[in-house]
């Protein structure tokens, strides 16, 4: 132990040579090529905010056909122009894009490149203690990857035949063949090139995540002393390195089976008058590799966001997160399963019969560490002092989402009852609460109580509270009702119902449910409002203005690049000790030593003063090798 | 002029809002200095208790008042075991979450800050942890138990006798092909035969496929197993019949199948429900393009003597399209012509019938 604590001080003292980087760049290398980890956090902030706000936007549109299937919607010329037809409804296949766009956008841009790009990169370098990302060029290229993946997307919205139409998980042959669908020419040609850069992206993101965690932690910060935010982070690196590359195949493939005629995903297929010449490829094969992807991928949207909600929770309850190490468990745990429960998302596509079997078990398993993680949050609220901050408040909301959504995995994990419900709107509304609304949550929340650390002011709480409001229960209306539609065996992606008699019934629900997504999206307007005026005209933030342990908070006020104007603080205990008896105030940061606090340590952190005595040895020989 | 007028309005509004914000900030930062946790604290608090209460009376209130309208009448053996397991989880799934939604808004509103309280540092216990984890763990097994069971029934092989029926499905329709009663037997096919006319690419030096027979509604009979071999034409598509909790895609390249009971006539559920103008449906749920929600295809539900009328009076698909009898190899086409009833089963019209033929060529 104590090598390692010598080995980490060397990587501090190295980087202590050139503390504080001053620079004194121009406009470009400081705001738009900067290689500081905090500035290029805020880039996947600003972007994924305007990526939400345009996957927002798409939802309501086609929330108007659906939930006001008779309204003319003229008025939308303006923006949608041909894909309106000729008596004001939305073209059935533009309704399909509409459809695709808003999955892809929201999963990938705004909770992936959003959430992840930016938490993992403002944060992972100041809770561990270090100068910046282990390489911060590395980092600077993942966010123009990002950048160039999405220009790329947001082209494929003006085109003329319109973006990618086939579902956001591009099924082939109907992702594959230009004659199924419209949007399956050059659109989603665009789809496929953006999604190459923006794997590129994330997995340059990853390795300095999974790298800056292993690597560059400041002395004393042992992983069993890292915040939940941070094991949250390098679990979500590892999955998306370990994924994201299988997507990268199954993308390629369909590329060649696109453009130069390939059968890995094609074969039998007549369209459009002719017999095509592929045989031998399978559509299920495309599947298999999409989900291997795509399932660990509801982790790497809904992991960061648990991580941020953790540290929110146990701060504003004044308590120590409840069963840390169940935690970390949990997420270990979940991190591993994710990859083996892929295939319950095709119980019903023709997959072997006992491949079925194999993944219900493994699937109704990862309910399990989820089922923990919940009761551990329930329990950090008991007893605490607990403050309602905006950003605990959707941190709770993020508790009941994930608590509400989840337990409808246990139907459709079960593939004899998945049956039934497969693609209905009961699939929407799990899905969109556990992990669309839950991890939208986090990321808020995430905003809200970092907000005074990005930007040195505070946001406005009143205006938080009533944006919390609006969209808690705004989304609970979207998404509850979905509940029954899908009981009662509505499908998904349907322009309308209307053809069948089975599904003519809940008209009423479907207006409440648009009506909901509208009031929600308006609520999104005073966050942005906030946010930016917050920015300029904010109340200035103290230094650490929520009473926390993690050492971000040991930061000036406006950290420059390089984080701490001196020595990186050393640590000496875990982040979690709030409330502590017989500590005067109710938090004890990290960075104070246990000699500095005999009147509230515990027994066994008693005898950890001597190691703290030990490591300032340790720096002493130190500096004479240098 | 009336659009400017609500601009002009809009705006007006939105500054309101702004000098309301602007106001409320700054007497904010004078409350602020006094106390660090503001009234808004007890606010938000009662909130959520209130939330809480309202929510769950909302849900209860829906699902037992609405229970009706919520739920399809099932119609098939299988559909009611998988029905039960659904309600099974159902209750577990209520109980639990109605225990932890309730104990969390109650912990978050009975904890709310207080001056001068300090919150108690408990960290963990194990005790508790293994609780909570054996407990879903158990559960979940139960449940994976009885789900694997009912999982394979349904999946398992169909007995020798299940009728046998196929459906195709296109961008965006979908047709049947029922075995002829001759032979009961699906003839081949290849998708390089599929023209206009032979939409289903059937494979004419096949026996089998001479009195096999085309049918735009899908008719079943009652209490007889079904077997459903499905394909699809261009793109994924995905079979389902909601009143018997069937689904199951639809892929080109791989025919995939489904085997069900049904135990209700249509007839039957027309009383049952109390509607006249009950019919089955099936309907397409893997997007497969622009008419993906129109792919409605109409479902009869019969007993064993109207199906068996039903079937043996539809005409085989050669036999409403006898142009394709140039691609019978020669040595069947008589017998072609025989099984699929362009020639009526007796020896002194045959010739005939086949003389027309080889004039026509």
């Amino acid at each position: 132990m104590a090598t390692i604590d010598i080995h980490v001080h060397t990587e501090v003292h190295h980087h202590d040579d050139h503390e504080e980087h001053d620079h004194h760049g121009n406009f470009w290398t400081s705001y738009i090529f900067c290689q500081d980890h905090k500035v290029i956090a805020k880039q996947f902030l600003i972007t994924g905010m305007a990526w939400a706000l345009i996957g927002g936007v798409l939802s309501v549109i086609f929330r108007l056909q659906l939930g006001f299937p008779d309204a003319k919607l003229e008025w939308l010329r303006p923006l949608l122009g041909g894909w309106l037809t000729s008596d004001g409804k939305i073209d059935p296949e533009f309704y399909l894009a509409l459809v695709t766009m808003h999955g892809t956008i929201m999963v990938f841009f705004v909770l992936t490149a959003g959430l992840s790009g930016t938490f993992s990169n403002f944060l992972i370098p100041l809770q561990v203690g270090a100068r910046d990302m282990a390489s911060g060029f590395m980092n600077m290229l993942s966010y123009w990857f990002f950048f160039l993946s999405s220009a790329v997307m947001f082209t494929s919205l003006f085109i003329s035949t319109g973006p990618a139409g086939g579902g956001w998980t591009v099924y082939p042959p109907l992702s594959a063949l230009p004659q199924a669908v419209q949007g399956s020419g050059l659109g989603m040609t665009l789809w496929l090139v953006s999604m190459a850069l923006f794997i590129v992206s994330t997995l340059l993101g990853g390795i300095n995540y999974i790298t800056t965690i292993i690597n560059m932690r400041t002395q004393g910060m042992s992983f069993t002393r890292l915040p939940l935010t941070i094991w949250a982070f390098f679990f979500t690196a590892i999955i998306g390195l370990l994924s994201f590359p299988v997507l990268f195949g199954a993308a390629l493939l369909l590329i060649f089976d696109r453009s130069f005629g390939t059968s890995f995903y094609l074969s039998d297929i007549y369209i459009a008058g002719e017999a095509l010449p592929h045989v031998g490829g399978s559509p299920i094969l495309f599947q298999h590799l999409f989900w291997f992807l795509g399932h660990p991928e509801v982790y790497i949207v809904l992991l960061p966001a648990l991580g941020i909600t953790s540290e929110i929770i146990a701060t504003n309850s004044r308590k120590p997160i409840f069963g840390y190490k169940a935690m970390v468990g949990s997420m270990l745990f979940i991190t591993i399963l994710s990859f083996v429960v892929w295939a319950h998302h095709m119980f019903v596509t023709g997959m072997n019969p006992f491949l079925g079997s194999i993944f219900t078990l493994l699937t109704l398993i990862i309910a399990v560490p989820s089922a923990v993680k919940i009761f551990n949050y329930v329990t950090t609220l008991w007893k605490g002092n607990i403050k309602f901050t905006s950003a605990m408040m959707f941190s709770i909301g993020l508790v009941s989402f994930f608590l509400t959504g989840g337990i409808t995995g246990l139907f459709l994990g079960n593939s004899a009852v998945d049956i039934q419900l497969h693609d209905t709107y009961f699939v929407v509304a799990h899905f969109h609460l556990v992990m669309g609304s839950a991890s939208f949550f986090g990321m808020i929340a995430g905003i809200y109580h970092w907000f005074p650390k990005m930007f040195g002011r505070m946001m406005d709480e009143r205006l938080g509270s009533i944006h919390f409001w609006m969209t808690f229960v705004g989304v609970y209306l979207v998404f509850f009702p979905m509940h029954y539609i899908g009981i009662a065996g509505f499908p998904r992606r349907y322009y309308s119902w209307t053809n069948f008699e089975t599904f003519s019934s809940f008209a009423d629900l479907n207006m409440l449910v648009s009506i909901a997504a509208i009031v929600t999206l308006s609520a999104q307007f005073i966050f942005l409002f906030n946010f930016f005026y917050s920015i300029f005209r904010g109340r200035l933030a103290s230094a650490n203005p929520w009473d926390s342990n993690t050492i971000e908070w040991t930061t000036p006020r406006h950290p420059k690049h390089g984080n701490w104007p001196g020595d990186i603080p050393t640590v000496y205990r875990w982040p979690y000790d709030y409330s502590k008896p017989g500590a005067k105030e109710d938090y004890i940061p990290q960075t104070i030593p246990y000699s500095e606090t005999p009147e509230s340590n515990l027994p066994h952190e008693n005898e950890l003063i001597k190691l703290e005595m030990g490591n300032t040895g340790a720096i002493v020989i130190d500096e004479k090798k240098h | 002029m009336m659009q400017i007028i609500i601009g002009i309005g809009v705006v007006l509004v939105l500054v309101i809002l702004f000098m309301i914000f602007r106001i409320g900030n700054l007497v904010g930062l004078v409350e602020e200095v006094k106390t660090k946790v503001g009234s808004g604290n007890k606010i938000n608090a009662f909130l959520f208790m209130a939330f809480m209460v309202l929510s769950l009376l909302l849900f209860f209130w829906y699902s037992f008042a609405h229970f009706k309208k919520y739920t399809l009448p099932v119609a098939s053996e299988h559909g009611k075991i998988t029905d039960d397991l659904f309600w099974i989880t159902m209750g577990i799934c209520v109980v639990a979450f109605t225990i932890i939604f309730i104990a969390m808004f109650w912990f978050t509103y009975k904890y709310q800050y207080q001056e001068g309280r300090k919150a108690e540092f408990v960290a963990d216990n194990h005790k508790l942890e293994i609780l909570w984890t054996l407990v879903p763990a158990v559960v979940m097994a139960l449940l994976i138990f009885k789900g694997l069971r009912v999982w394979n029934d349904i999946t398992g092989p169909a007995s020798k006798d299940a009728v046998v029926i196929e459906l195709v499905g296109q961008q965006w329709t979908w047709t049947a092909r029922y075995p002829g009663p001759k032979d009961e037997e699906l003839g081949k096919i290849d998708f390089r035969l599929i023209d206009p006319t032979n939409e289903f690419g059937l494979d004419l030096s096949d026996k089998n496929s001479f009195d096999d027979f085309k049918s735009q509604t899908l008719h079943l009979p009652v209490d007889k197993e079904v077997l459903l071999k499905i394909r699809a034409k261009d793109v994924l598509h995905s079979v389902f019949l909601p009143h018997f909790r069937v689904k199951m895609d639809a892929v080109p390249g791989m025919q995939t199948v489904f085997k069900f009971i049904p135990k209700k006539t249509t007839q039957q559920m027309r009383d049952e429900t109390g509607n006249p103008n009950f019919n089955y449906e099936m309907a397409c749920t893997e997007i497969c393009g622009k008419g993906h929600f129109s792919m409605r295809f109409p479902v009869v539900v019969d007993d064993d003597e109207t199906y068996m009328k039903w079937k043996n009076s539809q005409e085989s698909w050669l036999k409403q399209n006898p142009d394709y009898l140039k691609f019978v190899p020669a040595n069947l086409r008589e017998f072609a012509m025989i099984k699929s009833g362009i020639a009526p089963d007796n020896g002194s019209q045959q010739q005939g019938v086949v003389q027309s033929v080889t004039t026509i060529k």
